[in-house]
């Protein structure tokens, strides 16, 4: 298992690896999105106190599930670049900002959408709504530190330290509406024992969680091959490819 | 040690030491991360007499009394305590009996007087007739309205 992980983390094999699995997970994501999102939205019965406007929630709810599993994954990628120095890690790091800056700005817009007509207000400064804008900031911290470097494993180790250092708001984020007080309402779907959303809901909001994880995975392969070329683009394999 | 040891030496204090950094100030500081105050704070006197603050916890059924205009009275109740309420302007689509809500406002002569009244749904979902059925009458669960400084009555029971 160790000799096909340490290949894997070689830049040539990933690549090829990339290029197989990449494809297939952006149909997979297309057909899970599709299907999620067509019958939350067309299909799925109104709310019984939110009526058509708890649709959001197949947006919203994915959208801030990746904020927190992007960052979580750029942090351990963090860790592993600052202790076994490996270089798809480092691309991992710079190469997954950008994806959860985009699905945290995401959650953040849905999130105001739904607030204004449901609780009557845009933004309130409540502990799950700052602490996630929090999680956004720190994901822009990440994508400048990374332009601020010039030498490219220097900029990734720099972006390391600061993904592990901001992992202390990613449970603050998923926790803030059970540890105090909140505007928020508290997790719907990660909530063990009783269930808090009836199944026509829940499947198709699973099928949207699910797809989005699918597309985040096809950008995150995306981008690292795209940081992995630009690293070795000095490199024989890299010219073998670019010459065809 | 070899230099791999070393650096893992140096993440992981620095994670222990987030963490402890972390647990420790919001410790120190959960009072002041509370969104709002409940009834049973401003009973026992725990939330501040006479300052704007938040107020959150259920329309209590039957409470509801509209005067005036846009006028409008009710109780707050959480799990154990009530406060009067009065507030003058719209108020959000979802505000009804049995319905959480958090209001800004201030307390005057024992009650509160709201100047902006924000509704809080729970995590529940499900079909009208489905919350028909289950006879539930839209009550919301008081649970999620946590006092900022537990009493020690209710602790007792």
């Amino acid at each position: 298992m160790w000799t096909w992980f340490h290949r894997l983390a070689s830049p040539p094999s990933f690549y090829r690896f990339a290029d197989r699995v990449a494809p297939w997970l952006a149909v997979a994501a297309l057909l899970l999105l599709g299907y999620g999102l067509f019958a939350g939205l067309w299909i799925a019965p109104k709310d019984y106190q939110q009526g058509d406007a708890f649709r959001i929630i197949y947006v919203h709810v994915p959208a801030a599930a990746l904020s927190l599993s992007l960052y979580t994954g750029m942090a351990i990628a963090g860790v592993v670049a600052l202790i076994w120095r490996i270089k798809l890690a480092e691309c991992a790091i710079v190469a997954l900002a950008p994806i959860g800056a985009s699905f945290t700005a995401l959650a953040l817009v849905t999130g105001m959408l739904w607030g204004k007509p449901m609780w009557g207000a845009y933004w309130v400064w409540d502990a799950r709504l700052t602490s996630e804008l929090v999680l956004l900031f720190l994901y822009l911290g990440v994508i400048g530190l990374d332009q601020a470097f010039l030498d490219r494993r220097a900029a990734a180790r720099a972006c390391a330290l600061l993904a592990i250092v901001g992992a202390v708001n990613v449970p603050i984020v998923k926790y803030s509406v059970e540890w105090w007080n909140s505007l928020h309402q508290a997790s719907t779907i990660l909530k063990f024992g009783k269930p808090t959303i009836t199944a026509e809901m829940a499947i198709p909001l699973y099928a949207s969680l699910l797809g989005a994880y699918l597309l985040a995975g096809m950008a995150a392969l995306r981008r690292m091959q795209n940081e992995v070329l630009l690293r070795e683009r000095r490199a024989g394999w890299v010219r073998e490819l670019t010459a065809v | 040690m070899t230099r791999r040891q070393n650096r893992m030496l140096a993440v992981g204090s620095l994670i222990a030491g987030l963490a402890l950094a972390a647990w420790l100030g919001f410790t120190a500081m959960s009072k002041n991360l509370m969104y709002f105050y409940t009834p049973t704070d401003v009973v026992s006197g725990k939330a501040p007499a006479h300052a704007k603050m938040r107020l959150g916890g259920l329309v209590e059924r039957g409470s509801v009394s509209r005067g005036e205009g846009l006028l409008v009275s009710f109780t707050l109740a959480d799990c154990a305590q009530k406060v009067g309420v009065k507030y003058e302007g719209i108020l959000p689509d979802l505000f009804r009996e049995g319905q959480g809500i958090v209001a800004t406002g201030h307390v005057e002569d024992g009650k509160f007087v709201a100047s902006e009244v924000l509704a809080k749904h729970d995590e529940n979902y499900m079909p009208p007739e489905l919350a028909d059925s289950l006879k539930t009458e839209g009550g919301h669960s008081c649970m999620p309205f946590k006092p900022v400084e537990k009493p020690v009555t209710a602790l007792a029971s």
